[in-house]
């Protein structure tokens, strides 16, 4: 879906998302390494468990959200760095 | 708490002249950005760019370095990384960086938050795999990262300006799918006097759609039922043109329908808006200064109202100028002499904006969308919906929020306030004016609980990940 | 346009006050102002809550008592009319106390009470372990709590969709976005006008317009005695469950985010939220839930609720024209099943009908 042009000589960074681990580059957001491996969706809405990943870029549609140690984030406002541990946010207890 | 003459929001082309142009004339100047250089989305990481980069981004991003060169060089405060949560109209500004609550207080405020993109609601917007076609830009500018076989669809130069970046970085976009129509090229050349001024951005226009009919991107015009197909994530584009139904398939959908002020903070601080119909969108109502509802607060720039980045200077500088003699250091005339120039050039630009709005205008059914499409993506809140809610009695977008959630998330209205106040304008017949818009209230972007806890008493600063 | 009764108001007071009568086969209308209007039914906490209440007043005690246990039936109408789920919990709640002390004082104030009701007033003592063992997320410096089996919530915005919807599919009338502007007594009758409406002429007029009755009510020869109170809250986002029941100041919503709250302040018609207050709030919640220090705060506001000299309800018909009945309470979520139920027969007249004398005007002459 998205391929990287230049920034061959650009460090990288290692972290995991829901356990698996995304290899990214130095001056990445999470958001942006993330789809750069492949990773379209992000989390489940906590309303009707439907399928999200980032959509503005730009951290105004809170659509990117992750968990980082704990508090939950705009993927797209977080600079990825090595040895994060990122989740997708649980899904609240269902409601009617 | 530490206090300032004048405090700057936003970092892009707009607050870095004003605050420059300030802290020149002798004030105490703060500026808070929340990205982590400044530059604001147009300049977007320029500092940071290789020559590759700035090779397919083009020469108006490499017009925004000199603005970097003169915030650097002036003698103010710039933080970045700062994420503004509460402005008060006593002029205090609370803000968040690295985990931490700070507050600080001015006697001068500008708001240069500049725009945010249009909501573009319709059928499967919000499958994974569509994003705006800023979104596409901010990852080329940051990331080097290009969308393969993506259809961009809408309406705007930004939709032109993406597809042509991306050709020259190599991943040329599948399609083009335009949804101007003839009408809106009538309704633009009524503007005639705008077209005539805006020859360049025109010709420019003209430039980038011949380069790309060479490179043979195809390209739908007159688009209209528009659907992204997909059940968990974007498969492809549907639509008609030309009186034929369309299906690109696609995995990537970039949409765009031009920005529109982001008002977030002007709404927090209850100033005065007025819709406007040929952006069709709000304004804070502002003096030809820049001076908003309230005499110590200033707004400049596409977040006063849309008109391009070369406007944006030119109203961070006037607006920089009028703080100046409000603040008595500069009289009414020395104000004139030293903000001559931007004044000028602001309204040579301003002057290309009713043929602009008009040429770009999105369509009734982006506006005001069918009943099945969501409009407030975070609670998904249907457009249907708030039309019963119209029909339940509610008049405006308070009412609407209490009955059906919708501006209740994250997001804070962000998405869906304006297709609210649109649907509701529609379904009970008033003004959109009259109809309103979300009352926007702290926190201007979502913060711990933690973090303001320390604000009312140390003790509840939590040390870094901890857990409790 | 004439009418029976013309409720003005269309909160959750008015609401419940109009389902209430149409259940009873009058015709209503129900006249409500515009969307910027202040709306303490969009302000409150929704609890529906027992225990604290009328400490020094066991009318008022024993009036909300009867609400509360009145309220899943009233909960089930509504839920059946309007076909939208309440979420009506009514499995007890506490009120949590920082220290011993606080604690101890408040313990005495609800013996005090009981004994006053007979010993008919339900509730319990909690230490710190025994709090902890049902909820255990509280943190370690809570003391303890005020445990009453007969606390509650609800989704008070669903409330309010629900009631409107019951109002409509019962026939009621329902005008919104024409503000009251003057009720006037014509003979029998009261004309009403409002703005951008033609005026509507009704038998009688209930006044339950939360702070509007602050100029309406001396039109119907009515005190009106109440003031503004400001209350701040904060809402956070949606979480895993972490509280089982709901205590005063923080309760999770059935849609997942915690709720915390309220400060309270007599800042005139100000509705504006500030940092200060809400980091007091949100101090003392992280004090109380330790795990929410990581919760991210999404949205404050502050509303206005209705506060009368005694925090008590009003309920008085009016003495110098009849017809015109006045109501007003800080408890709008808890008294709705009164509102909706008992209170109906006052308003009617009916042959049995609540004994609300101790809300009427008259304790406040001096």
């Amino acid at each position: 879906m998205f391929e990287r042009i230049g920034h061959s000589a650009t460090a990288q960074v290692r972290f995991t998302f829901n356990g698996e681990t995304v290899i990214g580059n130095a001056g990445d957001s999470l958001a942006a390494a993330l789809l750069a491996a492949g990773h379209k969706v992000f989390r489940d809405t906590p309303t009707t468990a439907a399928p999200r990943g980032p959509f503005c870029m730009m951290g105004s549609c809170f659509d990117c959200l992750v968990v980082v140690d704990g508090e939950t984030v705009q993927a797209c406002q977080i600079p990825a760095q090595d040895g994060l541990v990122v989740t997708s946010p649980p899904v609240p207890r269902a409601q009617p | 708490m530490t206090r300032v003459d004048l405090i700057v929001i936003g970092a892009g082309p707009a607050g870095m002249a004003g605050a420059t142009m300030a802290a020149q004339q002798g004030m105490s100047v703060l500026v808070l950005d929340e990205q982590p250089a400044p530059g604001g989305q147009i300049f977007r990481n320029l500092g940071a760019s290789t020559a590759q980069q700035r090779q397919m981004l083009g020469p108006d991003y490499t017009a925004g370095q000199m603005l970097l060169d003169g915030l650097a060089a002036a003698p103010l405060t710039l933080i970045s990384g700062a994420v503004v949560w509460d402005v008060d109209q006593e002029r205090t500004v609370t803000y968040s960086k690295d985990g931490k609550a700070y507050r600080v207080k001015a006697d001068y405020l500008l708001l240069s938050t500049g725009a945010m993109e249009r909501p573009v609601p319709l059928p499967g917007w919000t499958l994974p795999g569509v994003m705006t076609a800023g979104a596409a830009q901010i990852l080329m500018k940051t990331s080097g990262l290009l969308a393969k076989d993506a259809v961009l669809a809408g309406s705007g130069p930004l939709l032109y300006l993406v597809a042509v970046q991306m050709l020259r970085a190599g991943t040329p976009p599948k399609a083009l799918v335009e949804t101007q129509t003839p009408e809106n090229y009538r309704a633009a050349l009524r503007h005639a006097g705008g077209a005539l001024r805006g020859w360049k951005a025109l010709a420019k226009g003209a430039r980038m759609l011949r380069e790309l009919r060479r490179a043979g991107v195809p390209r739908y015009t007159a688009a209209r039922d528009l659907a992204i197909t997909g059940d968990t994530a974007a498969s492809g584009l549907r639509f008609t043109a030309k009186g034929q139904v369309h299906h690109l398939e696609c995995a990537t959908v970039l949409l765009h329908q031009g920005v529109v002020p982001n008002t977030q903070i002007t709404r927090a601080l209850r100033l005065d808006h007025q819709w406007h119909a040929g952006q069709r969108c709000f304004h804070p109502v502002l003096s030809p200064w820049g001076q908003s509802s309230h005499s110590q607060i200033y707004v400049a720039g596409d977040g006063a109202a849309i008109a391009g980045a070369k406007a944006a200077e030119h109203a961070g500088q006037c607006a920089a100028a009028d703080i100046l003699r409000c603040a008595g250091r500069i009289t009414a005339a020395q104000r004139d002499t030293l903000a001559a120039s931007a004044k000028r050039n602001l309204a040579g630009e301003q002057a290309l904006r009713p043929f602009l709005d008009a040429l770009y205008a999105p369509p009734a059914a982006i506006l005001r969308p069918s009943d099945a499409v969501t409009v407030c993506r975070c609670e998904e809140v249907s457009a249907g919906d708030i039309r019963a809610y119209a029909r339940l009695g509610c008049k405006g977008p308070s009412q609407t929020k209490a009955f059906g959630r919708a501006g209740m998330g994250p997001c804070q209205g962000r998405t869906c306030g304006l297709t609210v106040t649109e649907v509701l304008a529609q379904a009970t017949g008033q003004s959109p004016q009259d109809t309103g818009y979300f009352k926007i209230r702290a926190p201007l972007k979502p913060v711990t609980l933690g973090e303001v806890a320390a604000l009312h008493s140390p003790a509840h600063q939590q040390p870094e990940g901890q857990d409790t | 346009m004439e009418t029976e009764f013309a409720i003005i108001g269309g909160g959750i007071v008015g609401l419940s006050l109009a389902y209430g009568l149409l259940r009873r086969g009058k015709t209503v209308c129900v006249l409500d102002e515009g969307d910027g209007a202040f709306r303490a039914s969009r302000g409150n906490f929704g609890l529906v809550w027992v225990q604290s209440k009328g400490l020094h007043h066991p009318a008022y005690a024993q009036w909300t008592r009867a609400s509360a246990r009145a309220y899943r039936s009233f909960a089930d109408e509504i839920e059946t009319v309007s076909d939208l789920p309440l979420n009506l919990q009514q499995d007890g709640g506490y009120i949590i106390h920082m220290s011993e002390d606080s604690l101890d004082a408040d313990r005495k104030l609800y013996e005090g009470l009981r004994s006053r009701l007979g010993g008919d007033y339900p509730f319990e003592v909690m230490g710190h372990n025994a709090l902890k063992t049902e909820e255990p997320n509280i943190g370690p410096k809570v003391a303890g709590a005020l445990y009453c089996k007969e606390d509650g919530h609800v989704n008070p915005l669903r409330l309010l969709r629900g009631l409107t919807v019951a109002v409509r599919h019962l026939g009621g009338t329902l005008r919104t976005g024409h503000k009251v502007t003057d009720v006037t007594p014509q003979g029998a009758e009261f004309s009403i006008t409002a703005e951008d409406a033609a005026p509507i002429t009704a038998k009688k007029v209930v006044l339950a317009a939360g702070l509007g009755a602050m100029s309406l009510g001396p039109k119907l020869g009515f005190k009106a005695p109440i003031r503004p109170q400001q209350g701040q809250i904060i809402i956070t986002e949606k979480l895993p469950k972490l509280m089982n029941r709901p205590n005063v100041e923080v309760r999770q919503v059935d849609e997942g985010g915690i709720q915390i709250g309220a400060s309270s302040a007599e800042v005139g018609l100000n509705d504006r939220e500030d940092v200060a207050t809400i980091a007091g709030l949100a101090a003392h919640a992280v004090d109380m839930f330790p795990k929410l220090a990581r919760a991210k705060m999404l949205r404050s506001w502050a509303a206005l609720r209705i506060m009368s000299p005694d925090g008590l309800p009003i309920y008085q018909r009016s003495a110098r024209h009849p017809g015109a009945y006045f109501v007003t309470c800080h408890s709008g979520i808890t008294l709705a099943a009164a509102h909706a139920g008992v209170l109906g027969d006052w308003l009617t007249d009916a042959a049995e009908q609540p004994d609300v004398s101790a809300f009427g005007e008259d304790r406040f002459d001096v």
